[in-house]
């Protein structure tokens, strides 16, 4: 009887490490590979007599000498002035991140705190404002931004991010807040502290873990978003995601698609750093809508 | 908390809101009802040395005028919603008039652009999003029996999929099965047709793009249900196992049903964002296949034409696509509100 669910659970243990590492190589290997084939010329990366090319570099070793070069970096951040973009992007992630958390932070503590009926409204408002497409948005903001001549610049970009940012960031930091016992901020009151001093000096120096959750979320937002930067910024301005998509129009005609290839990895880099230092983060932040309902 | 103190701490947010979320929806509605204003016609005698003929030009002036005084465009009401590249009312009753059979009725559909996007849209929704809950499911039970110490190191492996930018990510997958990638070789030998190539194939490309939308989804549902088996009550698994439940039947009947708000919550998130999807068909360079609503709003806005009209009108058909999908949870939030109070 032990014996025969010993043995069950066995191979039912064999299974069930085979499917993770399966999973593992479906999650892990198309990153490796685009890495290691972004140091290959074209001829490798995309091979036709013979796969193992792209592995050993053939095609790289007789053109440059070495089986890997660099020429896609070089081509990419030099020649294309890739590097202006992941400034622009930079730009456009720190100050999205800094105001939707200032004006969330604001916001959601005002509706942790406040007992009245129109919260449920407003929070459910903002559960609909975060349905919509952003890019459904974006016909909306043309017209206008052309008359008032603010379109193409880094600004108003970052306006409109923040905005549809804010109905995620305030669910987030209003579940995050109702976690912070009222307690705290009502002895400060009576103390004779204003809200806004009770918010200032007691709230403030305990909100920094769930503050740096939803900052997570928010500069994903910024930093992979694609519809809105691409029709909202010129070209001059352009952030990372809507360069690469350019690289994909003129590099293909050019036989430069290993530009575009460093540049994915490029813009891959700093993601791959996030999760390695805030996995835990990302996952309570992913889970902590999901638990509350 | 007051009302005016709440005011002023809700202002800053509320105000961003209104402005760029609210506003832009009433001005996308208004604008799908309205055309730009063609150019004013007039016919002017031009003559030559020989002998004058009649000429029809642009009047600048009045056109401008025009523009000027209406700048919203012609109001045609709902004009651009029963057009041919929207909901085709003319053309939908030829079809269903003039098909023979409810087949060739749903090919002439097929042929008309919102339809296609729309028939594309919901399958990629309806496929993906059942597929990456049961995969984020066998995930979450296969790393939750995992060793404490393999767990850090698969999920963050399993992130990022998840994490990276939808346009990298669809990249990333493109250039392997692109017939001269490593991918691509290998289903072109396993399939023994060494011409065999994605990019030509609809049916094909239909399932790379659903491959990769279950690829970049089910990290997430996993993390969910990961996080909600450390809740899951120890005393009813052991209670099962005495009643000599099968592994299986412990499943079944004591972690799924356990699991099942967390679903609800997967389904509700992954329907909305697999209803916009919109970058994988950028990635994939696959717009001669499969199109979808975001898709044609992005190739109208596009370009040195700027379709406004016809762009806003799709973007209130998705918006409205979008408020279908939401309803049951919207009817059951407001229910649950009710019952509260």
């Amino acid at each position: 009887m032990a014996a025969a669910s010993e043995r069950r659970s066995l191979s039912l243990r064999l299974a069930t490490n085979g499917f993770v590492i399966i999973w593992l190589i479906m999650a892990a290997f198309p990153f490796m590979w685009t890495l290691w084939g972004s140091f290959k010329v074209e001829l490798d990366f995309f091979s036709i007599e013979n796969w193992t090319n792209a592995l050993t570099g053939a095609n790289t070793e007789s053109t440059y000498g070495s089986s890997f070069t660099g020429v896609g970096y070089y081509g990419a951040w030099v020649q294309e002035e890739f590097w202006r973009s992941v400034i622009n992007t930079f730009i456009v992630c720190f100050c999205v991140v800094v105001t939707s958390l200032t004006m969330g932070t604001l916001g959601g503590y005002a509706l942790s705190r406040s007992g009245f009926r129109y919260t449920f409204w407003l929070l459910i408002a903002a559960l609909i404002f975060r349905a919509v497409p952003p890019i459904t948005l974006v016909s909306g903001y043309l017209l206008p931004f052309f008359e008032w001549n603010v379109w193409g610049i880094l600004p108003t970009t970052i306006i409109v991010l923040v905005a549809i940012n804010q109905p995620f960031t305030l669910w987030m930091l209003h579940s995050f807040f109702q976690n912070i016992p009222k307690e705290l901020d009502e002895s400060a009151k009576v103390d004779g502290c204003t809200q806004f001093q009770a918010f200032r000096h007691v709230i403030i120096p305990v909100m920094w873990p769930g503050v740096i959750t939803t900052g997570l979320f928010s500069f994903l937002l910024a930093y992979n978003d694609f519809a809105v930067t691409s029709m909202l910024l010129a070209e001059e301005n352009r952030t990372m995601i809507p360069a690469i998509n350019a690289f994909l129009g003129t590099t293909q005609t050019e036989g430069n698609v290993m530009f575009a290839v460093a540049a994915v990895v490029s813009a891959t880099a700093p993601l791959f750093v996030m999760v390695m230092f805030f996995q835990r983060q990302i996952v309570s932040g992913l889970t902590a809508g999901a638990v509350k309902g | 908390m007051r009302h005016r103190t709440f005011f002023w701490f809700f202002l800053p947010t509320g105000l961003a809101m209104i402005l760029f979320v609210a506003m832009p929806i009433i001005s996308i509605v208004t604008q799908s009802l309205f055309v730009p204003h063609e150019a004013v016609l007039k016919t002017v005698e031009n003559c030559g040395p020989f002998k004058c003929e009649e000429v029809t030009v642009i009047d600048q002036d009045a056109t401008a005028d025009l523009r000027a005084s209406s700048p919203l465009g012609r109001f045609v009401w709902f004009e651009i919603y029963t057009d041919r590249g929207h909901l085709a009312f003319a053309e939908v009753g030829e079809a269903w008039r003039t098909a023979p059979t409810l087949g060739a009725f749903f090919t002439a559909l097929g042929n008309l652009p919102f339809y296609r996007a729309m028939a594309f849209t919901l399958t990629y929704t309806f496929v993906c999003t059942p597929a990456l809950i049961v995969l984020g499911l066998m995930i979450a039970l296969a790393v939750n029996s995992l060793h404490r110490r393999l767990r850090g190191l698969t999920i963050f492996f399993s992130l990022l999929p998840m994490i990276v930018t939808p346009l990298v990510g669809s990249l990333i997958l493109f250039w392997m099965i692109d017939s001269r990638g490593v991918l691509g070789n290998l289903i072109s030998y396993l399939a023994d047709d060494p011409d065999l190539s994605l990019k030509a194939s609809t049916p094909l490309m239909w399932i790379s793009l659903i491959i990769y939308g279950i690829w970049s989804s089910a990290p997430f549902a996993f993390v969910v249900f990961y996080a909600g088996l450390q809740t899951l009550p120890k005393d009813q698994l052991e209670s099962a196992q005495i009643d000599g439940a099968t592994r299986w039947q412990q499943v079944r009947y004591v972690v799924i049903p356990h699991l099942m708000p967390l679903v609800t919550f997967v389904a509700l998130i992954q329907l909305m964002d697999n209803f916009r999807v919109f970058e994988p068909i950028i990635g994939f360079a696959a717009e001669a296949h499969a199109r979808s609503l975001s898709w044609i709003i992005f190739n109208d806005l596009g370009g040195e034409t700027r379709q406004l009209s016809a762009a806003s009108a799709t973007s209130v058909l998705t918006i409205l696509g979008v408020a279908i999908l939401l309803s049951p949870v919207l009817v059951q939030t407001w229910r649950d509100f009710k019952g509260k109070t």
